[in-house]
Parts: C-alpha cells; structure tokens; sequence
C-alpha cells in the first residue's frame, strides 16, 4: 500500500552563473560605503592588531581609518610632496612611509611628528616595508637601489643596486628575518638576503612587475605585471608553477585572504579576481566604477577596501551571521525532550504503539487527494503561486489534464477568475516549458467561454492580448526557423570540404529542456 | 536426467479462503491449492493433483483442518491441508466451475455446472458425498437447485445457517427456500438511468439476519430485506465505487461489509449506512476478491496483478504475499539487473519491478513515474517502455510515455545507483528527448574503462538517434557531480530508428534504419558501413561475442536470420526463420532465437560462425514467447550432456504473451524445489509426543538393520531388473527379433552378477557410449521430442546395470536395425 505521491513540479536548471560556495561567501558584503580622497590611492594597509585600522596613502597625505568609520581617525601630513606605501609594523605602532622626495619617515601611530628620518635615496621611494624582526626597513626607490636600514640609529645597513629599473613593490618574508624581495620596472623580481652583498635569486617576469606577494610559509612567491599574474616556486629556485592571464589591463595590486586558501588580484580593467590557490582558477570577481590601483583585505576577511585611480575608496563589509545562532538558542529545550527516551530499547512484553509520521502536504495536493479539481485549480490560481511559482500552477494544471478534469475545473467560473485565469496564459504562454500544457489550457478556455464573448469587456481584453502574445510568438519562431535554415546551409558547406558527407547535424537542442536534480 | 522446458505457472487466479485461528492462507492457484503462512508469507504447501484449473475451494464445515476444492477437471477433493494430502477424490463428471459448502448442509456440497445440451447456460446443483472406504469415490447423486445461474462463484451465496440460496445473473435476483421450497425473483430495470448500468456483479448474504447485499455494474450496493415476500420486497441502496463493485464481504457478526472494485479502495460500510464507511484507499490495482478469516481479525484481498494483501479488522494495511506482479503489458522487456541478477521488468503501474528468480520473490519495486496512479478507465496514463542497465549497474536508464499516440509526452531518467541507500536515485531529467516514441536503447558496456566512457544511445521514430553522455560540472571546488546531455545526433536517409546494439569492446555502433543496419564508429561517430537484407523491416540486431565477435546478426520482418561479416563486410549466412526474440548469451557466443511459426514457438541456439544451431526445441509452447533474458548463473553448472552445454553458464528465461515466466531445465522440478521450509513447517507443526519418539527409535532401529543385512542391495537389483524386461514386453511384438534369439539375454538379465565393481566400470563406458549413440540419432532426426530422448537414455542407463557388454551392444543393434520395412506391408 503506497502512500498519496504528491505532484511532481518540474524545476528548470537556472541560466547563467552558478551558485557555488565562493559566490555566496563572497556575495555575503554589504553594500559599498565610497569615501573621496585628494588623489589616486597608491596603498592600503591594514593594522595587524585589533581594532584593525587601516592607513590609506593618497597624494600627500596619510589618513587613518577605524573599521566602520567615514572620517578619518588620524592623519599624517607631514609630507612636502606624495607619500607613498605607508606600511604597518607587525605590532601595529609604528608605520612607515616613503615619500616622493626620497625621504622615508617612521611614525609613531599614537604621534604625529614622525619619529625617525631616513635619508639616502636620490629619487623617489615608492616602497617601504619591515623585515620581521621589526627593527630593520627595506626600501626600493626610483633611483634603481633597495636599501635596507637599521631603526633604531636610523642608519643605513646596506644598498644593493642590482635592478636597472625603477623599483615599484616589495615584500619582506614572514618566515626569515634576513629575506626580502623587491620587484622591478626591469621585469625581474629580486630576491635578498641581507647577510649576503648581493642577491640571491632573480626571475624573469618579463613584464614591468607592479605587485609582489610572499606566500605566508615563504615558500611560494606571486609577482604580477602587465596583464599576468605568474607564481614561482622559490624552494625549487624560482620555478614558474602557474602563469594567470584573467585580467585585461595591467594587474596592478595582490593580496591574499586571512586564510590563505583565496588569492586577489586588482586591475586596471576594474575588475579584482579571486582564484583558489588549490586550483588556481578563478572562483569569483567583483565589478568596480573605475580603474583598481590598491587593495586590502582585514583579517577575518570582515572588510575588503579597494583604491581607485580617481581616488575613491571603496569599503565593503562583511554582513553579520547573528540569526542563526538565535533560533537555536530558542530550540535547545525543545530539543532536549524530544530526545529523552530515544535510546530506550523496548523489552519484549512491551507493547509498542508506533507514532505516525506526519506528512505535510501542499494544500493543491490536498485537494487533489480527494478528487476536488476545481478547488486545487483555485488553489494555485492565488497570485503569490501564480506569479512567483508559476511552474506549480502549470504542474497542477497538467495533472488534472492527466485526470480528465482539467475541462470541468476551468469551466463554470465568474468573471473575475476568468480573467486571471487569460491573464495568466497569455503571460506564460510563450515560455517553452509551459507551452504544452497551457496551449491546451487555451484551447479549453476558448471552446467553455465562447458562448459568452463579448458579455464582459474585461475578458474580451483578456482575448485580444491572448491572441496578440500568440501571434507575435508564431512570428518570432517563423523567424528563428529562417535563422536556422541559413545555419544549415552554412554547416553543410563546411561538411562537404570532409571525405565522408554524412547527414549528421550537432546538437540541435532546441526542443531539450535538460534538467538536473543534484544531491546536495 | 534431462526434462525439457519445465513450466512454471505464476498466475494466482481463483479465491482464497482463510483456515482456522487466521494461521493459514489457503489460496486456489492454478492446478494447485497453496497453503501460505500468515505471519511469515511463505508458502508452507503446495497441493498438487487437480488435472485442471481448480475452480474453488471451501473449508469443511464440520471439520476446520479439512478443505473441499472442485476443478474443472470434474473432481472436488478433500483435503488436510495441515500436512497437505488429498483425503478423498470424488468424481462428478462435468465440469465444476464453483463449490459451495454450506453449514447446513449434512453431507452434501453445492456445485456449478454447465447445463447438459445448452451452451452457456448453468445450473446449481447439489452433490451427495457418499461415504465409502476407499480414497477414489464416484459421487453422482446429483439434484438441481436452480438454473440458469451465472457462471462465477460470486454469483450464488447461501444465507445463514444454509436456509436459503440467492443467485444473480443478468438483472434478475433468484432466493431459493430450501424448507418451502420456495422460489422468489426479482428483477431490477434493464433501462439504463443516466448511464448507469444495473446488472449485478456479485452477492453476498447477511450471516445472522435475513438480508443480501448485491453489488452491481455501476458502482451502487444494494441491501435486499424482507424478500420471503414476492410482492413487498424492500431494498436500500449504498454508493461510493464510481465503477463496477468487484466483491463483498460481510463481517462475521455482520455489522460491517467490506466492498472493493476497480478504484483498489477498501470500502468498509458500518451498520448499513451509507454514512458511516471508512476506506483503505491506494491498494496498488483493483481489487478482485474480498475474503474474512474465520474469527474475524483478518480479511485479505486478491488484486488483479497477482497478489494477496492482508488487512486488520481495523482497516490497517498488515502484510502482502506477491511474487512476480503482473503488468498490464510488459514494455521494458527482460532485463536483467547485473548488481542483484534479479530479472527486471514492469511491475505495479509506473514501477519497475526487480524480482528475484531464486527466491521467487520481489526483491523491490522502484518508482520510475512517481505520479499518483488513478485507477480510471480512458485515461492516458504513462507508463515505462524502456529499461536499460550500464555493465556494472550503477546507471540505470528508463523511457516513460504516455499511451497518447500523436503526441507522447516522453521522459528519460538516469538513475545513479546510491550504495549508502542501496537504492538508485534520479539524477537526470530530460524531456522531450526525441520529438516521437522511443524504440531502443542501450548503454555502452565496457567494464575496463570506468564509468567516463559511459555512453547511452537511444534511437526513435522521428527518425534519428542521439547519443548521450556525462558532463561534470564547471564548479572545481564542489563535490564531484555529473549530469547527462546531448553529444550527438544522427541520422540516415529520413528513415526511423529502430535497433540499436553496442559491440563487446564499445567500438562500434549498429543502429537499424527500417531495411538498413549502419555500423557506425563510436568514436568519431563516422558513417562505416551499412547492411541490408531486403525485404522487410530489421526487427533485431545484436552483435557476437567473444570469438565470434566479427559477426553481426540480424532478424528481419520477412522471416530471414542473417549474420553479416564486419572484417569482409559481406553476408556470411542467412536462414529462412520468423525470429521473435534474438537474445544474445552475455557469458558465452551463443545466441538463442525464438520463433513463432503456425501457433507454436520454437527454439533454436546457434553460434554465429557456422550457420547450423547448436540446439533445437521445437514447439516450446503453446503461446507466443514475446520476451526473452538470459541470466547468468552464480557458479556454472555441471553439465554432461554436449547438448546443453550452452545453458552451463547462463540460464534462460522466456515470458509468454500470457504473462507466463518459463525456464528452461535440465533438472526436474523436484530437484529444484528446496524443501527446507515446507520441512521446517511441518516439524513446527507437530507436537513432540513420547508415541512419536518411540515411533522414530524403532523407525531408525529398523533402518540400521537393513543396512546391516544388505537388504537394499539385493532391493535394488530387483528393482532394475524390472524396467529391462518391462522394455522387452512393451515393444511391439511384431517388430521383435525371434524368440530364441531374446531368451538367452532375458534369462542372463534375471542371474545376479557376482563381481559389483567390473559392472561399474562397464556401466561408465556404456553410458558414454550412449550418449554418442543419443547424438547419432540427433543427426538422424533433429526434431525428436524431448521427452523421447530423456525416457531413452534412462532406459539405457538402467539397462547396463545388469547387462554385460556385449549382450548391451547386442540389443542396441537389434533398436537401430531399420524395420521400416515392415510397415510396408
């Protein structure tokens, strides 16, 4: 004995992008807070310690911002000229800044005058950053040298002029002290170990190299330049492992997400892509208004700021996953009786009464188990159904046909049902999926209501577009046939230049509707 | 040794009738009454021994452990149907086409039988059972009750306590009074009144007040009262069933009746009114017959497609006895399932049945359609047409179509075999697949490559077939899923695809276009050659196997078997046969046709590389064989015979247009039965009483013995000794040699031969012998019978166990010596 089967609606694989776990963790910001700077913002950077602030370095000015504010906190404007690459100390308290007169100053993130001053560059510096021992800087400027220096007496340790271009970004490794790397307008990226006098690899990027990145274990090592995005492995000495093209402008910026499982990159094109760096495909991309000079990303991914080239700064934060966490609150005693005696094993003398299972039926179902036809048609005739779920209505309205009933549902009805009955089939009509079935609906409708025409304005109206949507549809479809017959032809050309001419046409899906359930 | 094409009937029709204390199920089946546990469904007990359909079967009024059932081969038994042996056999002489055993009744029963000289017309009479001492008895006092009844046993029922006898045939309602002797008719209008339809379909009586409950054609019940008088008669009227009532039944105290019908709802009415009623709806097809346990705490109904359900008093669905459901019409064909090599085929409406030929039982019903059935007459339902499993049976394929003709709504499904929920689950949906039915599909099987090289092709009527294939999904970080799409379509010449069959290794591709076979490569999906054997239409194509697989053979509407060369692409041989069914042997390179010529069909297993078959059966049944399967075995058989070796690996299975399941054997049915749990039953069953151990001492004391003084080998030579001169006597006097010639041989097959063991080895040698002599024979006449050949060689077997060698070779020519002669004159 089967229980009732309720009625299958045939669901449509949605068009288009698919939803994967990244679509949704990404699509999970809100919408963008814009703040205007003075001018193109060269560099974001992130505090590492709580309550993550963030130093923005546009034009000649330094400005601070707190998480969720629009002001600036702080602002360090000491510079005569721009500043650049204002960079954060691991412990968040000092930061450093290169300057477009080739100056880097050090301040205090509690101060306003910069502590030290370190002067020895001839041309601009356009990065600066700290090894992570925290007492030691490296710079790169215009003037083709990296340098390295020493915080406390402010005094150069060592230069290494080995580049023969200007020296654009650098990074210093998390896992050694004494090894830093700088890219260049020479298309290499250098790698330096500050007990050595010289370097101690080199590789070809073969493009102006605008960003580099250090894998936090050290061992991998991202550069981007022109319109790739090339990462090497630095343990085999400097092995290419993958080379990404997915921008069409030049890359201009990299960051890598908390976990590290997600690479981002920042493009000219307006685009920022984020691949998977199992894969090294692209699992997402944001849109921005204009070209994407800089970007951060906080810790705990909360917050994701991008610089524009028309110095806007563009915020985005992350939305807030309470409600969850209260509903199962509000479940847990409930929880706990319903499990009580789950795990009771029934003695033999026992008598068990077996609870029955409570199926929820939709109410057309309920209708339809009991052979009530016109009601289920009213049923899913209710505008929320109707307009949202329209593949429900036209499921019912192929069982009852499957029935028999579907003639006596439709007819016997007033004014007011009939017309949302027409307004409904003149709407769905075209659609493929629904043309079967609701042509056959129109036939009905059309052979009941005949008799009747012309007693109701409102439903001859209803008629009149009827027949419009179906007459614009014979046109459009004459058309594609034209289309096709045109492709045909052309095919067959291409065929004939084969030895064997087969009658063979590939894929013509034009009647398909594939559908796909999936096991989640 | 060998006993050809064993038939086994799985059609259950006729009524069932519950024993004592609701244990037992008794159910009429066939030429058998099967006895059927209640609280396991197994069947405890099979009783044999009607030569026909048994027609009814009633429990003994006086005695619950006994069983009348009649049959249409004129005899009504009594049986125990606690141990399962007939009591007594009488003999009526006409056919009995119902049996009723009233209580009132002292030692008489009622029958239906055909009335002498009119066709159609019957009459009920009573039967005296006349108590003599032997088993077979005559019974022939007969006197008519009424006539003109109708032919069913729903048709006649007897009221309480035997006082009267009601029939309904036609319009008209006949009550007999036995004690006045009294008969009363009534008669219902024939005008059909908005479109209902008044004849009666069945009727019962009330068991403890004067009233009968009639169901009639057009849904309503109808409640007689008072109708001891002609004229002031009075009836009430009970409708729910939109269509025919099929059977009632009322309870034991009589406060409920239980009324089924095409809907396959258990209506249960309360009091006589038609207010009160509860159902059980969804019983899965019509119910046929209705029928209440003794004590009242079960009732159990028969449905249509072969299967018993059992219900509580209170109206709960308890258990089911079914074996292999019948369909209305099996589309899908015989499939076998290669993970559970259960047989697969169309089950209940809209699902696919899975049953499991060595238990005999349904293994599990998978729903394909997944729609509410309504049992409605002139509604297009949809149902399965085609089935089709991927070698390893993790993919299964199904086509489902409406009935609807100029337009099929059609569907295919692929199912992914789930191994945590060992059931399979959708996991595409594609509609519309081809623009006109579906005529073939098949999947390329090819076990060493894995599931990517998984390929489906489907072939229709609108004139192209498609090929089908997996597509992973674009998403690298999700789990890995796959669904189903399009990679393919082609087409040859506008004509509609018919046949379509994947060679072994997957290369090839033959699909049949109307005349033509195309042979296309699956790689490339190229064009490579094409066959054709005009006329007529290709029917089937399949392809060799293992050596034989350059050969391709093909059956053709025109009655011609052809089998074509890939390597030489020409004809290799054709036969002039009307082939039904091609089924190649997965396991080995035989292919059996079946075919169907003049009313009866015929076998034929051949090879592909020489055009003479391996093996002929000649008029295997009766009916026409519309499906064929060949299941392997789970360990090959031993088998001696050369003739039937092709059987070693695999079995074969046929399904008649009767939807009759038939094997072919080389054992005997009761070699095959496994009587384990009848055993069991019966040891279950009996008290351990100090008679019955003191009776199996003795019994075991006396066995002991025997062996000890060698009696039974003394025992058997007597025995084989008697089938020989038996032969001897039962040959034709006229085309024996002379008298003198047969004594010395028959006076040396009475002397005991001392040496055992020299006769043994005598009798291997003989047996081989015999068996070459069985294939020159073959070669002499091809068509010899079956049966002829078994009684033969068991003859001979026999035979070499007392004769020498010689006097054996003797006695053979004298068989072989041609005395056609004779008849010459």
């Amino acid at each position: 004995m089967a229980a009732y089967k309720p009625v299958v609606v045939q669901a449509c694989p949605k068009l288009g992008e698919k939803i994967t776990q990244d679509t949704l963790y990404w699509r999970g910001y809100k919408t963008p807070v814009q703040i205007k700077e003075f001018g193109a913002i060269n560099k974001i950077d992130f505090s590492p310690v709580p309550p993550y602030n963030y130093a923005v370095t546009a034009s000649s000015r330094i400005h601070i911002y707190g998480r969720y504010s629009q002001e600036p906190i702080k602002t360090f404007s000491r510079f005569r000229d721009a500043a650049y690459c204002a960079t954060y100390r691991d412990d968040g308290r000092l930061l450093a800044a290169g300057s477009e007169d080739g100056i880097i100053r050090l301040f205090d993130t509690g101060g306003k005058a910069p502590l030290r001053q370190f002067e020895g560059h001839a041309k601009p510096v356009h990065v600066v950053g700290f090894l992570s021992d925290k007492y030691r800087i490296f710079s790169g400027g215009d003037d083709y040298s990296s340098n390295l220096w020493d915080i406390p007496s402010a005094t150069e340790i060592i230069s290494y002029s080995e580049h023969t271009d200007y020296v654009r970004c650098g990074c210093a490794s998390k896992v050694n002290a004494d090894v830093f790397i700088t890219g260049s307008y020479d298309h290499t990226v250098k790698l330096f170990d500050a007990r050595t006098k010289s370097s101690v690899m080199t590789i070809e990027h073969s493009h102006p190299v605008e960003s580099v990145l250090l894998f936090p274990s050290g061992g991998l090592l991202v550069s981007a330049g022109g319109r790739y995005v090339k990462v090497w492995d630095v343990l085999k000495g400097g092995q290419l492992l993958v080379s990404l093209k997915n921008h069409h402008k030049t890359v201009t910026c990299l960051c890598l997400n908390s976990s590290g499982q997600r690479l981002l990159s920042g493009s000219l094109d307006r685009h920022v892509k984020i691949y998977s760096t199992t894969s090294y495909k692209v699992v997402h991309s944001f849109n921005y208004a204009t070209s994407i000079l800089s970007l951060a990303l906080s810790p705990e991914d909360e917050t994701i700021v991008v610089g524009m080239t028309n110095g806007v700064l563009n915020v985005k934060h992350r939305k807030p996953e309470e409600k969850n966490e209260k509903s199962q609150k509000k479940r847990q005693p409930a929880y706990r009786t319903y499990v009580k005696g789950r795990t009771y094993m029934p003695k033999q003398e026992d008598f068990c009464v077996s609870k029955p299972v409570k199926r929820v039926l939709r109410k057309y179902d309920k209708l339809l188990r009991s052979f009530q036809s016109s009601k289920a048609l009213d049923a899913v005739l209710e505008p929320p159904i109707m307009l949202h779920t329209p593949e429900v209505t036209v499921a019912v309205m192929q069982e009852l046909h499957r029935r028999g009933t579907l003639r006596s549902a439709l007819a016997g009805r007033d004014e007011k049902q009939v017309n949302l009955l027409l307004t409904f089939v003149a709407r769905r009509v075209i659609e493929p999926r629904f043309t079967p079935v609701l042509v056959t609906v129109a036939d009905m409708i059309t052979d009941i209501y005949q008799p009747v025409v012309g007693q109701s304005a409102i439903v001859d109206k209803q008629f009149l577009k009827l027949q419009e949507a179906i007459g614009k549809e014979i046109d459009y479809q004459e058309e594609l046939l034209e289309v096709l017959g045109m492709m045909d032809t052309l095919f067959a050309t291409f065929t004939k230049k084969r030895d064997t001419c087969l009658e063979e046409n590939k894929t013509n899906g034009l009647t398909e509707i594939i559908e796909t359930n999936r096991n989640y | 040794m060998v006993s050809p094409g064993a038939l086994r009937v799985v059609r259950c029709g006729g009524s069932a009738v519950r024993g004592a204390r609701a244990v037992y199920l008794l159910c009429a089946s066939g030429d058998f009454v099967k006895v059927y546990s209640v609280n396991t469904e197994e069947t405890l007990r099979l009783m044999g021994g009607h030569a026909d359909l048994v027609t009814g079967i009633q429990l003994n009024p006086h005695n619950h452990m006994q069983l009348y059932s009649s049959s249409l081969d004129g005899t009504i038994k009594l049986w125990d149907f606690m141990d399962g042996i007939p009591i007594k056999t009488f003999t009526v002489g006409s056919k009995l086409l119902a049996l009723y055993t009233p209580a009132g009744a002292e030692d008489s029963v009622f029958v239906v039988i055909p009335k002498k000289g009119e066709r159609d017309t019957f009459q009920l009479v009573s039967v005296k059972l006349t108590k003599g001492a032997g088993q077979d008895l005559e019974a022939k006092e007969l006197s008519v009750v009424l006539d003109g009844v109708g032919a069913s046993m729903k048709h006649i029922a007897f009221g309480r306590e035997g006082a009267y006898v009601a029939s309904v045939k036609d319009v008209t309602l006949q009550v007999y009074f036995f004690k006045r002797k009294l008969l009363n008719r009534f008669s219902l209008s024939t005008v059909k009144t908005k479109g209902g339809d008044n004849h009666f379909s069945c009727i019962v009586c009330h068991p403890t007040e004067d009233c009968i409950a009639t169901g009639h054609a057009d849904g309503k019940i109808r409640l007689w009262r008072n109708f001891h008088h002609r004229k002031e008669y009075t009836y009430s009227t009970l409708h729910w069933h939109h269509d025919i009532v099929m059977d009632l039944a009322f309870s034991m105290e009589g406060t409920r009746l239980l009324s089924g019908g095409v809907e396959s709802v258990l209506v249960q009415w309360h009091n006589e009114s038609s207010c009160q009623k509860d159902f059980l709806p969804r019983l899965g097809s019509p119910i046929e017959y209705i029928s209440m346990s003794s004590d009242g705490a079960l009732c159990c109904t028969l449905h249509t497609d072969n299967r018993i359900t059992i219900i509580n008093s209170n109206l709960r669905f308890s258990r089911s006895i079914q074996g292999l459901i019948k369909s209305r019409d099996v589309k899908t064909g015989l499939v076998v399932d290669p993970r559970t090599k259960a047989l697969v085929l169309n089950g209940e409406p809209g699902h696919l049945q899975f049953y499991s030929l060595q238990s005999d039982q349904q293994l599990f019903s998978l729903d394909i359609v997944q729609r509410q059935y309504i049992h409605q007459a002139g509604l297009k339902q949809s149902d399965l047409v085609k089935v089709a499993f991927s070698a390893q049976g993790t993919w299964l394929a199904t086509v489902e179509e409406s009935e609807e003709v100029a337009d099929p709504e059609l569907q295919l499904k692929l199912w992914f075999y789930h191994e945590e929920l060992q059931s399979f689950q959708l996991n595409t949906r594609i509609n519309t697949p081809h623009d006109n039915h579906i005529t073939d599909m098949c999947f390329r099987d090819m076990d060493e490559l894995g599931d990517d090289s998984l390929i489906l092709v489907t072939t229709g009527r609108d004139c192209v077939f498609k090929v089908w294939v997996m597509v992973g999904d674009t998403d690298p970080e999700a789990q890995h899923s796959v669904s189903w799409s399009c990679d393919f379509v082609g087409s040859y010449h506008n004509y509609q695809a018919t046949n379509c069959c994947f060679s072994e290794d997957g290369s090839l591709l033959a699909v049949s276009f109307e005349e033509t076979v195309t042979v296309w490569d699956s790689l490339t999906w190229d064009l490579k050659c094409t066959f054709c054997h005009p006329p007529g239409n290709i029917r089937n194509i399949c392809f060799g196997r293992l050596t034989c697989s350059k050969y391709l053979i093909g059956a053709t509407d025109y009655g011609f078997l052809c089998c074509w060369n890939l390597l030489t692409c020409a004809l290799e041989w054709s036969a002039h046969l009307n082939v039904v069914v091609l089924q190649p042997d997965p396991l080995s390179e035989h292919i059996a046709a079946v075919s169907w010529l003049s009313k009866e069909s015929s076998l034929f297993v051949f090879k592909p590389n020489e055009p003479r078959p391996v093996y002929i059966q000649r008029n295997l049944c009766k009916e026409k064989i519309l499906l064929a399967a060949f299941v392997p075995r789970d360990e090959p058989e031993m088998i001696s015979s050369e003739k039937y070796l092709w059987l070693r690996k695999s079995q074969l299975f046929f399904l008649t247009d009767t939807q009759e399941l038939m094997t072919l054997s080389t054992k005997s049915l009761e070699e095959r039965l496994t009587p384990s749990s009848k055993q069991l039953a019966v040891e279950e069953s009996l008290p351990v009483t100090p008679f019955s151990l003191l009776l199996g001492k003795h019994r075991r004391q006396q066995a002991q013995e025997d062996t000890d003084l060698g009696k039974p080998v003394i025992h058997n030579k007597q025995e084989q000794a008697s089938p020989a001169v038996k032969e001897l006597l039962h040959t034709p006097a006229h085309v024996l040699p002379s008298a003198s010639f047969l004594c010395t041989i028959f006076i040396n097959s009475l002397l005991i031969s001392k040496e055992n063991k020299s006769a043994e080895e005598v009798a291997d040698e003989v047996e081989m012998e015999s068996e070459k002599a069985e294939d020159d024979s073959d070669e002499e006449d091809v068509t010899e019978m079956e049966q002829e050949d078994t009684s033969h060689m068991e003859l001979l077997g026999e035979m070499t166990c007392k004769l020498s060698k010689s006097q054996e070779k003797e006695l053979r020519k004298i068989r072989k010596t041609d005395y056609s002669w004779i008849s010459a004159f």
